[in-house]
């Protein structure tokens, strides 16, 4: 059974002098090295994901410019959600290295409570993971374009609402001069990135012609990503231009002018790498997170069972809490590399 | 049974409650400077834009003030700081030795490669 080990393989098998060089139990000595390795996994991921971002140079995004939405708020606050996260997450190693605390002092009821704040903390990060993968997949509304001259551009700026299209040509489901106003955002989008918007009248899937009411964009600013013709990496284009540059796009009626969000293949915020670094470190993150509120359940439930108080020492506890702060660790990382720098 | 080859790491932790106490209020001290850290860097990040003349200042804080909190992590939520050097150096040294090398040598690389791009086009 897990822990007895501390208590049955005596010192001389364990450790050939009979006294640990490290002056610690087994089992902590291999959490130390588990940790090491897995340390070893991310600093090559994060290193890679340097590679790649110093070889494509000023193609790559920039954090505060993808990741600006804040739940019920929309756009325009950059960083402030990931920094949510990442207190989020110090908060709940916080509350971790206090249930160990707790547990040195074989205070058992500290370290239920303790630990049940961990999990929640845990929790809500998982959470707030989840919801910022959906905001990067389904992405802005204005996506990334490329322009007349082969350049692509990401697009800053506040996104007139769509108020309906009036159709002018019936289809299968709707009649001519009708206002639709269901799913707007979605058809617009969709007919953008397959080219069925020619000079301002949309197509929708049953063959239905509609013109777009849609009320004027502000501040629009275009940010060049990719060289082209006319433009290089860096330019920016505002006002008239940019709004005359961006419609001449996606109202062209061709296709793949605009990407909206991101996949594994694009994305609509840099090279194609950068998604795939995101969902890759991001998700092994989350997943090392999630898989620590587990361990800590489990843990919890042997602590509440009282297997630790009559061991005589809470050294379970101490083990998971390494685990769990070494995924706070990662994440002070990833949170530089990734959003920051 | 009673033996006494045993010997019991797992309580050399223990401790009495004033003991406690001291421990609790250097938690709370860390978790201020922690949250400090990256208030400084969120707000070093939203005004200060990319490729501004001070950011290459901006960028090296960034990755000072990330090792300092690593470092708070690293030696006093997971005591790593209180344990014997021996442990201390066998986890630390490799792995410290290993990534700056792996960072100098995949950076360096990406910038050689990333000139080639520019110079002779994909």
């Amino acid at each position: 059974m897990a822990g007895h080990a501390t208590k049955e393989i005596d010192a001389a098998t364990l450790w050939g002098g009979k006294v640990s060089p490290f002056s610690t139990s087994y089992g902590k000595l291999m959490m130390w090295f588990f940790l090491v390795s897995d340390a070893l996994t991310f600093g090559g991921l994060l290193v890679a994901y340097g590679f790649t971002r110093h070889d494509a140079q000023d193609a790559w995004p920039i954090g505060e410019e993808t990741f600006n939405s804040l739940p019920f708020l929309g756009h325009g606050y950059p960083l402030m959600y990931v920094a949510l996260m990442t207190f989020i997450l110090i908060v709940s190693s916080v509350t971790m290295v206090l249930a160990v605390e707790a547990g040195h002092r074989m205070d058992k009821r500290g370290v239920v409570k303790w630990m049940i704040a961990t999990i929640i903390g845990g929790f809500f990060f998982v959470g707030s993971q989840a919801w910022e993968w959906y905001h990067f997949i389904h992405g802005s509304e204005f996506g990334k374009v490329e322009l007349a001259d082969g350049s692509q551009a990401i697009v800053k700026g506040h996104f007139g609402e769509i108020e309906n299209f009036e159709v002018i040509e019936a289809g299968l489901h709707h009649k001519k001069g009708e206002k639709i106003t269901e799913d707007l955002m979605h058809e617009f989008q969709h007919a953008a990135s397959s080219g069925h918007i020619n000079g301002g009248i949309i197509t929708l899937h049953d063959g239905t012609k509609a013109m777009i009411n849609k009320k004027a964009d502000e501040h629009m600013a275009l940010i060049i990503k990719k060289d082209g013709k006319k433009y290089s990496v860096g330019d920016r284009i505002e006002g008239k231009d940019a709004e005359k540059m961006y419609y001449d796009a996606i109202y062209g009626g061709t296709e793949n002018r605009v990407i909206y969000g991101a996949n594994l293949e694009q994305n609509e915020y840099g090279p194609q790498q950068y998604g795939q670094f995101f969902f890759f470190i991001t998700g092994f993150h989350g997943f090392h997170v999630f898989s620590g509120v587990i361990i800590n359940i489990i843990i919890m439930i042997g602590v509440v069972m009282g297997i630790y108080h009559k061991r005589g020492h809470y050294e379970m506890v101490e083990k998971t809490g390494l685990y769990w702060h070494f995924v706070d660790l990662v994440w002070v990382f990833v949170f530089t590399f990734f959003y920051l720098v | 049974m009673e033996r006494d080859d045993i010997i019991e790491y797992s309580l050399d932790a223990h401790h009495d409650e004033e003991h406690g106490k001291k421990i609790r209020s250097t938690i709370w001290k860390v978790t201020a400077i922690l949250t400090a850290i990256t208030i400084l860097e969120v707000m070093l990040g939203v005004y200060i834009k990319q490729g501004s003349g001070a950011w290459p200042f901006v960028k090296w804080s960034f990755i000072i003030l990330t090792l300092l909190k690593a470092a708070y992590i690293v030696l006093v939520f997971m005591h790593l700081g209180d344990e014997r050097k021996s442990l201390k150096y066998v986890i630390l040294v490799p792995y410290i030795l290993f990534m700056v090398y792996l960072i100098f040598i995949c950076l360096m690389e990406a910038l050689k490669i990333g000139n080639t791009w520019m110079t002779y086009g994909g």
